[in-house]
């Protein structure tokens, strides 16, 4: 961190303390328990990129989203996929444009006057990566599902991730103007490379607890009853204990909250749990056993 | 001691632990611990976190180790008597009143230190009941003071402990006596959803005080003995490292959940291998009709890509008493991968022997299958001991035509055979016919050949013996398989 201190330029903490991000995340509707907020304080602090692991549908990418909003920043969104590259990533050079220069004049230009224009600023056309680190004003940067790349891809982040600069060979290192928050995301379908694992914070984020999965269902359903959060909240801590191909994420108990607020349940019994189990869980098998488990107390 | 050493030991701990802590992220958790006050716990413990574990199976031997080197420092963790708020004791001695009921008269005072066992039994499941946890934590501290029976500077581990303390609490009827409880206090009569619920409830409450317990006997020997001594026996292995064969309960179920990410990542990884990197010779053909659109030029030569096979696998699992966790794990593993094979056949045996592979087919649910494998299989001849060379002997009979040039075959168990005739003329036969055949031994390697163990015998025919005793060794057998 030295290293990345003394060549960018240091922009003064964003946050307080930890306390202080909770708070503002709460603001923004997120409920960061303490490994989240702590974490985001730190990277802050030290001016390291976030890797955020956990099970699909628990916040990962939406702690961007809300870290960015409480900041008042701009989040820029890099998706990743099978076969993305640096064209997609990084920059391209815009060659359709560098063609019209070239025919514009053809004769005017000396050979090297041309060869210096057309690898400038003016023709360079900037990808999400490239686009966070040259903003002016404050930036999130997102890598959402970084997992889904290629392993070789992944070397195309290291630069930017450890030292905040992009290297482009015609035109020289291109250095952050101001250090920006970083967050990459993964579900974890492969072992992401030692070499990204280290330049980065690493943050596991897994379905919250009793409490702040029913504080999470206050806050985000309007006019829900302090007693039905509270029966979602434990049926589906149950549901999870269960042995299934794919336990309920936080936004499937939200959208199952939100159904019974429109069936206008306020109390669970059996039979509307059982009718309505199919918006928590999407396997046929995992519906069954839920439904097996619930009504049979042994 | 300053925080410099503390944090060196600590690092070094983690390392002998098995965690790869490189040297960046110790220099990273140095500068984190600089922008975080110790003295906030949470918050310091999640910065180290965050700065020294990439993997979110570690975090629990990681908890383990931060506990023995931070947590249990400082003067608030006094062990005798703690800075609770006044209201906390006042609040406690009613309670102590009340159970012991107004026939005695005043309660004499003193704290919990003048109850008796069935007093403190009583006090923990009203706690218990309306999930009190300072109270919680108050009856953990005060039924390890009492039930374990600790004696300063004697070299027992912490299992130990935690035994004597358990046994003393009866906890394991304390479910059921809470659930009565329940039962009777609510005025109307609980669904079996309510029920359900209920006893989700205390069985989390319940695990909760049992990690209390576990965290105070912790404290108190380290208190005895020091950090550096107890945080080696107190040592829990990463659950790539835990023995089949010895795994407790909670370690099974870390293996479980540790098993289905390892098998993803391994299935991607062998797919990937599968299309990657194969170039075969030159495609003539294919290059010639390429080349007509540049003009007859061969300027894109076209390869021919091999496509290699998928093996086909039996796989022969020894299920009796010792080895059945290794068994069970293995079916898991190779059926979690199995579309990286043509085709999977799985018999079970102790000395008998059955096919087991339609209860996979029936269901999607692995674990399911292996349960009804396990209780359905008919896999005993006479006695119920295992008899290698039988089952092996009928396993040749009804199946060995099944076996060709593309079968691998995979033999799993600890080759003791309770001095039966061995067989091994059997092994022999498959491995002329099949492709492959390896045995897999979940017994370290020096138990090999001791005793009714008579793994070499059958060894000498094979293509190779592996010995898998975790995870980890299972997965590096697996991945060269496919």
């Amino acid at each position: 961190m030295h290293g990345v201190t003394a060549r960018v330029k240091r922009v003064k903490p964003r946050f307080k303390d930890v306390a202080s991000v909770r708070a503002g995340l709460k603001k923004e509707k997120y409920l960061a328990d303490d490994g989240i907020a702590g974490v985001v304080y730190l990277a802050d602090r030290l001016g390291k990129p976030v890797l955020i692991e956990g099970p699909a549908g628990t916040g990962k990418t939406q702690l961007a989203k809300s870290v960015a909003e409480m900041t008042g920043a701009r989040l820029i969104r890099l998706q990743c996929y099978e076969g993305l590259d640096e064209s997609k990533a990084l920059y391209e050079w815009n060659y359709k444009k560098q063609l019209l220069r070239i025919q514009a004049d053809n004769n005017s230009d000396t050979w090297s006057e041309v060869h210096d224009d057309i690898f400038s600023d003016e023709f360079l056309l900037t990808r999400p990566l490239l686009e966070a680190i040259t903003s002016e004003e404050p930036v999130v940067l997102l890598v959402d599902e970084v997992d889904r790349v290629e392993v070789e891809t992944e070397a195309l982040l290291l630069e930017i991730l450890s030292d905040y600069q992009v290297s482009i060979p015609e035109l020289g290192t291109i250095t952050a103007r101001q250090i920006p928050l970083v967050f990459l995301t993964s579900n974890n379908t492969r072992e992401l490379s030692e070499a990204l694992k280290r330049r980065c914070l690493y943050l596991h984020v897994d379905y919250p607890d009793l409490e702040r999965e029913k504080e999470i269902i206050l806050i985000k359903v309007p006019d829900i009853s302090e007693n039905l959060a509270d029966q979602i909240a434990r049926i589906v801590r149950s549901i999870r204990q269960l042995d299934l191909k794919k336990s309920p994420s936080v936004s499937e108990t939200l959208d199952w909250a939100r159904t019974l607020m429109l069936l206008g349940i306020d109390t669970i019994d059996e039979t509307e749990a059982r009718e309505t189990l199919h918006i928590l869980l999407k396997y046929q098998t995992d519906i069954a056993k839920a439904a097996k488990e619930l009504s049979v107390s042994k | 001691m300053p925080v410099l050493d503390l944090m060196s030991g600590f690092i070094a701990e983690l390392r002998s632990a098995g965690l790869p802590v490189s040297l960046t992220e110790n220099l990273d958790a140095m500068e984190a611990v600089k922008v975080i006050p110790i003295e906030d716990r949470d918050a310091f413990k999640y910065a180290l976190g965050a700065t020294l574990v990439k993997n979110n199976a570690h975090w629990r031997v990681f908890e383990t180790i931060f506990e023995v080197y931070f947590s249990l420092r400082g003067p608030e963790y006094e062990i005798t008597r703690e800075a609770q708020p006044d209201d906390f004791w006042r609040e406690m001695q009613d309670q102590i009143d009340q159970v012991r009921g107004q026939g005695e008269g005043k309660g004499s005072g003193g704290g919990m230190d003048s109850l008796t066992p069935e007093e403190i039994a009583a006090m923990l499941m009203r706690a218990l009941m309306s999930g009190d946890q300072a109270m919680m934590r108050a009856l953990a501290k005060q039924s390890v003071q009492r039930f374990a029976g600790m004696e300063p500077g004697r070299p027992v581990g912490g299992t130990y402990y935690l035994y004597r303390t358990l046994r003393n609490l009866d906890l394991d009827n304390m479910l059921q006596k809470l659930m009565d409880a329940n039962r009777e206090m609510s005025n109307h009569k609980l669904s079996a959803l309510e029920e359900r619920l209920e006893k989700d409830e205390f069985q989390s409450r319940i695990e909760q005080f049992k990690l209390e317990v576990e965290s105070e006997i912790r404290r108190r020997l380290v208190a005895d003995r020091g950090a550096e001594a107890m945080a080696k026996t107190l040592r829990k292995p990463l659950p790539e490292d835990v023995e089949f064969m010895h795994a407790s309960r909670d370690e099974m179920q870390s293996l479980k959940k540790a098993l289905y990410p390892l098998t993803r990542k391994l299935a991607a990884r062998l797919a990937r291998k599968r299309r990657h990197g194969r170039k075969g010779p030159l495609d003539f053909r294919n290059t010639v009709r390429h080349s007509l659109s540049y003009g007859g030029v061969p300027a894109d030569p076209k390869f021919r890509y091999p496509r290699p096979a998928k093996p086909e696998l039996m796989v022969v699992a020894d299920i009796s008493g010792s080895v059945a966790a290794f068994a069970r794990f293995t079916l898991m593993f190779v059926y979690a991968i199995q579309n990286q094979f043509s085709k999977v056949r799985s018999f079970v045996f102790i000395d008998g022997i059955d096919e087991v592979t339609k209860f996979f087919k029936s269901t999607e649910d692995v674990g399911e299958a292996v349960n009804r494998v396990n209780t359905e299989a008919d896999v005993v001849w006479v006695d119920g001991h295992s008899d290698y060379g039988h089952a092996f002997e009928v396993f040749f009979e009804r199946h060995g035509k099944d076996i060709n040039s593309k079968t691998t075959v995979l033999l799993l168990g600890d080759a003791r055979n309770n001095y039966h005739a061995a067989q091994s003329w059997v092994v022999k036969e498959l491995r002329k016919r099949a492709r492959h055949v390896y045995w897999l031994n979940p017994e370290p390697k020096s138990y090999w050949n001791t005793g009714d163990s008579i793994v070499a015998e059958y060894g000498a025919h094979t293509d190779g013996v592996y010995e898998c005793r975790n995870l980890r060794q299972l997965e590096s057998f697996v991945s060269t398989l496919a």
